[in-house]
């Protein structure tokens, strides 16, 4: 009688990387739901858009690089890519421009560096950079929360500024966010940045109306969705703890000295850490294992320099936001901060 | 911290913790509640002879022996060297290569016994008041009584204890047992816990310790209750470790007890600690108060193919075939039989394997309970290998560098310190098996280390053999008479002087570097040489010749002339060729022409001489290559030279047969 021959160990954890992957869209759920009830259709059209655009991208390319479809596809690393695309963007963004920057994603900032596992930078950040700074201004086109703005748009409607541009009736996207109350609706994080640079204060910013009655409560539930959704990865153990701690951490630090020194110029670490995509990236941008450090220490390093960066930017870059930037910039760090930040092995 | 800080603290109770590990499923209970059996004496025993890291003794016995039980068939003449013992009575009947307990069903010698089913023993003597040896005796039968470490290494007990005397503070008896399924100690102390405790008398005997742990994981309820049982003196604690995987393995358990790492590559007896299995301290015991050397061992047999699951004393020796159809395995199609745990252990390619010493488990799980790993897919980086790895390495760094075969930087990243627990292969979600890579690049660089030692060897021998040939030589020639230099003088040949002198010239322009000219050098150096030599024949063979001789003389000189062109031609500058031509037509010379000749030969050899010294490299030359680079000019110079030294030569050779001739007349 021969035996099966196999190598050790011959059990397993049963953790797969497409049950990672799939773990984490479900940790998206929440931010998604946030998404839906603030901005409309919008994201659930953007959502299966990317999806769409970036399994086919990423069947052609495997194609053209000669590897097996389906083992690829399976583990939806690419719907991962592609639905923190669509979160990432604006609800409106025009079709063509999300389908470049999954096709972007997935094929040279994935793919073309090896596949999963291999590229140095996060994809969903290459194309929503790419999408950044090709096109700022349809980039920072928030519509307003939906909840508080008296514009309800139908799922055709949506559609349709999606992809023709206008609505049904003739409004664009423009049009549509400056209906609310006459001025422009950007994002808070965009709103300080304008109102600061005019010479406002941040007590006045913060004071009109529309600031925290509208925008920011809005993008406070955003960054709170992405909050339960971190949670949730923590109790599935999928992410360490030392990448987000560090980042929000760095980026609160630096907000309250800011803050405290110049109450003037910097708004208060609560609303720092509550807007824009500062929740986002703590919990599902930085955590990318892929692209962040392997070690304890180095998380901690990584994630510091992201929140660092973050807060420079956005207070003194040109961007009102600086998430994605700063992630990226500390991806080329990746290897040396993993190079330096070995811990000792045991008996050394 | 001193060891008695620490030994103070663990008497206090504190535990320390080891970074990494996991928690499997333990499947200890399929197998841990059935008593321990017997299994009996199986129809054949093929018992290897080196069962143990270390040597192979002697062979004691021959086929067609009889032996009892318990006898010793190596011998044991080197710590390292551990015998093995006949499980049963019977008779030998081959000695001869069997597969063994191998990942890769390697071939060993083995000797074969047919037991006779009598199980007759051997006189023995058993020692139950052991305190009345002294520590060499015990020695001594612990080393003849076989004792390898059971826990899995099989390291030489004997061989562990006698460098540790009088250097251990900290004895530990390790009955963590943290692979899943296996459950052979949890079943021994259950059932021995006396018989245990008196192995560790022994051993506390033998090395004086100041403390003594029994450290058992606080999934075995029952082993930690069977020690309480028994009154424990101070110095020996039983202290209850929480279960994580890998806590039994040497050094992540030292580190639990004592928060002490043992150094990278040193060992834990450095800091004052030895480490002993609990079976091998039962072994210990049995064989000084029993007198019974290590011929059995418990084996857990166990996995859902097992009709009944359980531990058996297994006499060494005994076919797996043999254990599996006693406990009633039902094989699925593909079936796995893994001996170890699941963790660590290897899959057999067939059961025609003996039992050996450490043997701790045959497991035989369906497809379901331990599913087959999934395809390997891209790793993600996400380090959870690194937070399981007990010894903190980074398994993702060391799987890229295996993987790409960087064994430098595999050594950087401390591969030689990866334990192979497997905890990395375990977590991986890619199902990497990253153990299995980490154990082909060990396997890698030691292959190449081996190399590189035997490279090494070579080139010793090498250059050995090239200094001895060069001392040779140095000897020849010192033994070699000087060739016979002859007085240079004033009076030589104008003519021939000039040109040589001219040619010296053009050698020492042509030296600076000049290929063509070297070889010109070397060239005219060789024909020097050979003129040299008739020389030389010319004042040493100074035969005499008559008219008729003159003219052969010339006709032989002319043909030499020929064959020396063509030989010229051909860039063979064989010297006998050349040698003999000039040999011929100097067959008398008058003391002047001899003279003469011998000067230009003189001025000549100075001249090889001076471009030899200018040119020490130009030996090494391919001749070929040099004959066919020979500038057609340079060539022809050296043939004018030859010609006319060959004149020369003939024109004295013509005088003095005309002086001899008109000598004679007068």
């Amino acid at each position: 009688m021969s035996f099966a021959i196999a190598i050790s160990p011959h059990g397993h954890s049963q953790k797969s990387t497409s049950s990672v992957m799939r773990l984490t869209l479900l940790a998206l759920v929440p931010a998604i739901g946030a998404q839906l009830y603030l901005f409309g259709w919008g994201v659930l059209l953007q959502l299966a858009l990317t999806c769409v655009t970036a399994l086919i991208a990423e069947a052609a390319i495997l194609r053209l690089r000669g590897y097996a479809l389906l083992p690829s596809l399976r583990d939806s690393s690419a719907l991962l890519t592609a639905a923190l695309i669509a979160v990432a963007i604006p609800p409106l963004l025009p079709w063509w421009m999300t389908v470049l920057a999954t096709v972007f994603a997935i094929v040279i900032a994935k793919q073309l560096y090896g596949g999963l596992g291999q590229n140095p930078f996060n994809p969903a950040m290459v194309g929503y950079v790419m999408l950044l700074v090709s096109f700022p201004v349809p980039m920072t086109t928030w519509l307003a929360p939906q909840a508080v703005s008296a514009q309800q748009l139908t799922v055709a409607d949506t559609a349709a500024v999606i992809f023709k541009g206008t609505t049904n009736e003739g409004l664009n996207s423009y049009q549509l966010k400056t209906l609310v109350d006459g001025t422009t609706m950007a994002t808070p994080l965009d709103h300080m940045k304008t109102e600061t640079q005019r010479g406002h204060s941040v007590e006045s910013a913060i004071a009109l109306p529309h600031f925290s009655a509208i925008s920011h409560d809005g993008w406070r539930w955003i960054n709170l969705s992405f909050l339960a959704g971190g949670v949730m990865l923590f109790a599935f153990r999928l992410i360490p703890w030392q990448t987000p701690f560090a980042m929000l951490g760095t980026l609160a630090a630096c907000s309250a000295i800011a803050h405290y020194l110049s109450p003037a110029h910097f708004v208060m670490p609560e609303i720092e850490l509550l807007s824009g995509a500062t929740m986002l990236g703590a919990f599902f941008i930085v955590t990318d294992p892929v692209t962040s450090s392997t070690t304890s220490r180095g998380r901690l390093i990584f994630g510091a320099l992201v929140g660092g960066l973050v807060f420079l930017i956005r207070h003194f870059g040109g961007y009102p936001d600086g998430v994605a930037f700063s992630v990226l910039l500390c991806n080329i760090l990746v290897p040396l901060i993993d190079k330096y930040s070995q811990s000792r092995v045991y008996g050394h | 911290m001193s060891i008695l800080n620490i030994i103070s603290k663990i008497r206090k109770g504190k535990l320390w913790d080891f970074h990494g590990g996991l928690h499997p499923d333990e499947h200890k209970r399929e197998s841990s509640e059935a008593p321990l059996v017997n299994a009996g004496i199986p129809p054949f025993l093929v018992i290897p002879i080196k069962q143990h890291s270390g040597r192979i003794g002697r062979l004691l016995v021959k086929v067609g022996d009889h032996v009892l039980t318990g006898q010793q068939l190596t011998a044991s003449d080197h710590p390292m060297e551990v015998p093995v013992h006949a499980s049963s009575s019977g008779v030998i009947t081959s000695i001869e290569l069997h597969t063994v307990a191998h990942p890769s069903g390697l071939s060993e010698p083995c000797i074969h016994i047919k037991p006779d089913g009598l199980d007759q023993w051997r006189e023995r003597e058993p020692w139950p008041d052991f305190h009345r040896y002294d520590a060499i005796q015990l020695f001594d039968r612990i080393r003849q009584a076989g004792i390898a470490g059971l826990g899995g290494a099989g390291f030489p007990t004997y061989a562990k204890l006698s460098v540790a005397r009088e250097k251990a503070e900290i004895v530990i008896i390790n009955g963590a047992e943290c692979e899943p399924y296996i459950t052979a100690d949890d079943r021994l102390m259950r059932e021995h816990a006396r018989e245990i405790l008196e192995g560790v008398e022994i051993i506390k005997h033998i090395l004086r310790p100041t403390i003594t742990i029994i450290a058992i994981e606080d999934n075995k309820p029952e082993a930690i209750a069977a020690f309480l049982l028994h009154p424990l003196p101070d110095d020996v604690i039983v202290r209850v470790i929480p279960t994580k995987y890998p806590s039994g393995s040497a050094r992540q358990l030292i580190e639990i007890l004592t928060g002490k790492q043992v150094p990278a590559r040193g060992r834990s007896l450095s800091m004052g600690v030895v480490m002993v299995n609990v079976g091998t301290t039962y072994a210990i015991r049995q064989a000084i108060v029993e007198d019974e050397p290590l011929i059995r061992r418990v084996v857990t047999l166990t996995g859902s193919q097992f009709k009944k699951a359980g531990n058996a004393w297994v006499r060494l020796g005994s076919s797996v075939r043999w254990l599996l159809t006693q406990f009633s395995l039902v094989p699925e199609p593909r079936q796995r039989v893994i001996m170890g745990g699941s963790m660590m252990g290897f899959t057999l390619p067939h059961a025609d394997v003996p039992v050996v010493k450490i043997t701790n488990c045959l497991l035989a799980p369906s497809v379901s309970e331990l599913p087959p790993r999934d395809d390997e897919v891209n790793c993600i980086r996400c380090a959870k290998c690194a937070d399981v790895c007990p010894v903190k390495l980074l398994p993702q760094q060391l799987y890229w560098y295996s993987r790409a075969g960087d064994h430098e930087n595999a050594e950087k990243y401390n591969l030689s310190d990866c334990i192979e627990c497997g905890a990395c292969a375990w977590v991986c979600p890619s199902n990497i098996p990253l153990v299995h890579y980490y154990r082909q690049e060990k396997a890698e660089i030691e292959h190449l280390r081996e190399e590189a030692a035997q490279a090494e060897r070579a080139k010793l021998r090498f250059e050995a053999k090239k200094q001895r040939l060069e001392e040779e030589r140095l000897a020849r020639e010192a033994r070699a008479p000087a060739p016979a230099r002859p007085v240079v003088s004033s009076d030589s040949d104008p003519v021939a002087a000039a040109i040589l002198r001219i040619k010296a010239q053009q050698n020492k322009a042509g030296a600076s570097g000049d290929l063509q000219a070297e070889r010109e050098a070397r060239k005219e150096q060789a024909r020097q040489h050979q003129a040299e030599k008739a020389a030389a024949n010319r004042d040493t063979e100074p035969t005499i010749a008559n008219g008729d001789d003159a003219r052969k003389a010339a006709v032989a000189a002319a043909l030499a002339r020929a064959k020396a062109r063509k030989a010229e031609l051909v860039g063979n500058t064989s010297d006998s060729s050349m040698i003999n031509a000039e040999q011929e037509p100097a067959a008398s010379a008058d003391p002047d022409a001899v003279r003469k000749a011998a000067v230009a030969a003189a001025i000549a050899r100075a001249k090889a001489k001076k471009a030899q010294t200018e040119q020490p490299v130009a030996p090494v030359v391919d001749m070929e290559q040099a004959t066919e680079a020979v500038d057609p000019d340079a060539a022809r110079k050296a043939a004018v030279a030859a010609a006319i030294a060959r004149a020369k030569a003939k024109k004295a050779q013509a005088e003095a047969n005309s002086a001899s001739n008109t000598e004679k007349q007068g």
